[in-house]
């Protein structure tokens, strides 16, 4: 009567702390520039060496420059902060991904397609969208620098174990719907804190038939609710994206891999803490209209009215509304947008391109739109070439940058202008999330791209008609 | 910053504001650092500063009124990025209690990680201790640690607040997971070798 998450999370058990928390083993730690040097520097004060530095890989993504990478990044606090994981890379004899490097990319991109994510681990990362590696059937969560540093030292780490949520979506997608859409329709109904204190895992018919990208997606999200995780059973479509991968075991060592992986299912009598059930033929395009991912909606219906919110919640929502410049009530379609942004550990992989791509293939960028469109890995760079998509996406008047986070949290250059709106296929629409004073409204790459052929927010499926 | 917690009386800065999340606490320019200090001077920088850095003098940390080393939230505090550098904003401002009726995860266990204690109570005791703080912004609320209750010395309510034995005694002797966990190692190995 197992869960999945049960049967992994037994499986790394070291031992349990009276009346505390349970000590965890990790079989893989991603390591980026912004909360680790803490970490180094820690071990460094308690003079201390990593206990397992082959699981651990390093990739800088958050402060990396989407042109001209084969120059030094010219803002010196993000090159310090860059220069600083490679030096502490080099001086504990960790892996290093760093800037350039073919591997380079957003660590949630990178590992997965390259093996370094597999059914079954344990993973954590100084990051809370670390979430985004349960897409192959592992537990994997965000963590913070203490608890970075903790890894370093011991493979492990102290967690409460949480409780375990299985969220079912039923049926068949609509036409121009995607995971993106699933996770916010699903973030809209648990709300941004709705799902604290779980591990959720995603079944049923819509959640199989996703691309393992859609999956990646959905599970990158479920932070998003509050979530400690998301995960979905291993699958064909998994050991199929796996196969061959650099890092993916070979040979005998694959054969005996993919008979464990496919235990790694709930028995059908796992009782799970909570359960939801959705139905797909619900969900349109979404789009968010406040400053929580919570906040969103169906692109064709209106903003909640004040009086259909609860009573303690209207201070926060009537902040929210003020800052987007928004009436509650009103209708999303026709908001003029002055950028877009496809790209994110969220929707920074090949299907989100080729989603883009097919929208505004043959037509015109709008007037007056900046544009950003942001691989997640050079892998995915590269893939865009082959495809052909880049072309598609010149013709139509769009620039391709080089790989990294981005304008998902702006540490980069790449910053909305205060007051503007940006339609973004990232993951949250915080306050200055995207520079100060930044209006963020998260959506699907079709609702990107749509926004960047129009200049204001359209539904896909009337220019795919 | 591993400053033994026992009992704490102060008085409280109000942030009636649900959903707080971890980029309103410490937004991601200011994450650049590579040392833990100094976090406390952007502690809700965006809502404390305005574009040019004056004090946006409507906002409760500018205001004179309000003062203490106990922050008291709306629900869903610290949600959004796991960026620890959040507790040690909220740390290197010189709280050392943050009350809300609910915390996001990751800032909880970040939290408790650099010796500030989150401390959650029910909807009707957030609420009642608002209209305290509004009525009266000298007054006094007490977190007792050992006795794992916080009070309103206003009205006289108390209620006893949650917190696993091992990090209640982690918090009052002043050390952390890493000590604990290097005193293992002897289970780390032999797990391995399972």
């Amino acid at each position: 009567m197992k869960t999945l998450f049960d049967k992994i999370w037994d499986a790394h058990v070291v031992s349990t702390v009276e009346d505390g928390p349970t000590q965890l083993y990790i079989d893989r730690h991603y390591c980026h520039e912004v909360t680790s040097p803490q970490a180094f520097m820690g071990m460094r004060n308690r003079n201390l060496r990593f206990l397992r530095p082959e699981k651990t890989f390093c990739i800088p993504d958050h402060n990396i420059p989407t042109i001209n990478q084969e120059q030094p990044i010219e803002d010196i606090v993000s090159r310090n902060q860059v220069d600083t994981l490679t030096k502490n890379a080099t001086e504990f004899g960790i892996t290093h991904f760093g800037m350039g490097n073919e591997k380079n990319g957003i660590i949630h991109v990178v590992g997965p397609e390259n093996g370094l994510t597999l059914p079954g681990m344990t993973i954590v990362c100084g990051d809370s969208h670390t979430s985004t590696h349960g897409a192959l059937g592992a537990i994997a969560f965000g963590i913070g620098t203490s608890e970075v540093e903790m890894v370093m030292a011991s493979q492990c780490i102290l967690q409460s174990r949480p409780m375990t949520m299985r969220i079912n979506v039923d049926g068949k997608l609509g036409k121009s719907v995607t995971a993106k859409d699933i996770a916010l329709y699903v973030i809209s109904k648990v709300t941004t804190g709705g799902a604290t204190g779980y591990f959720v895992e995603y079944a049923g018919e819509a959640i199989r038939n996703l691309s393992m990208e859609g999956r990646l997606t959905l599970c990158n999200l479920s932070i998003e609710m509050g979530a400690r995780g998301g995960m979905i059973a291993p699958d064909e479509k998994t050991l199929e994206y796996i196969k061959g991968t650099d890092y993916a075991p070979k040979g005998e060592e694959w054969n005996k891999a993919i008979i464990y992986w496919k235990t790694l299912r709930s028995e059908s009598d796992a009782v799970f803490d909570k359960e939801i059930t959705f139905h797909a033929e619900d969900i349109e395009p979404m789009i968010t209209y406040g400053t929580n991912p919570g906040m969103g909606l169906g692109i064709s219906s209106n903003i909640p009215t004040l009086e259909s919110v609860p009573e303690a919640g209207r201070l926060s929502f009537s902040k929210s509304l003020e800052y987007m410049g928004f009436e509650a009530g009103e209708s999303m379609i026709g908001k003029p947008i002055d950028y877009v942004f496809l790209g994110s550990c969220t929707n920074g992989r090949i299907e989100d391109f080729r989603a883009f791509a097919s929208l505004v293939k043959g037509k015109k960028k709008a007037e007056n739109i900046v544009v950003w469109l942001v691989p997640g890995s050079w892998a995915v760079a590269k893939q865009c070439q082959k495809e052909g998509l880049v072309d598609i996406l010149k013709e139509a008047g769009f620039e391709f940058r080089q790989p990294g986070c981005s304008a998902c949290l702006a540490m980069n250059d790449d910053k909305v202008p205060a007051g503007k709106y940006a339609v973004s296929t990232s993951n949250r629409n915080f306050e200055g999330r995207q520079g100060p004073g930044a209006r963020t409204l998260l959506a699907s790459p079709f609702v990107a791209a749509a926004a960047a052929i129009t200049g204001k927010i359209t539904d896909p499926r009337v220019l795919m008609a | 910053m591993k400053e033994k917690f026992n009992i704490i009386a102060s008085t409280c800065v109000p942030l009636p504001l649900e959903n707080v999340d971890t980029d309103q606490i410490i937004p991601a320019r200011f994450l650049k650092a590579t040392t833990k200090e100094g976090f406390g001077d952007n502690l809700f920088r965006d809502w404390r500063y305005d574009k040019e850095g004056n004090p946006i003098l409507s906002f409760v940390l500018n205001d004179p009124t309000y003062s203490g080393r106990i922050l008291v939230a709306g629900k869903n505090f610290g949600s959004g990025s796991s960026r620890e550098h959040a507790a040690w904003a909220v740390a290197g401002y010189g709280f050392r209690v943050v009350v809300s009726s609910f915390f996001a995860d990751i800032f909880k266990n970040n939290a408790l990680n650099n010796f500030v204690l989150p401390v959650v109570v029910s909807e009707s005791f957030l609420a009642e201790l608002f209209a305290t703080i509004k009525a009266d912004p000298k007054a006094v609320v007490e977190v007792d640690l050992p006795n794992q209750v916080i009070k309103n010395k206003t009205t006289g309510k108390s209620e006893t607040f949650q917190i696993s034995a091992y990090k209640k005694s982690c918090l009052m002797n002043g050390y952390d997971d890493i000590d604990y966990l290097l005193s293992n190692k002897d289970k780390i190995e032999a797990w391995e070798k399972k």
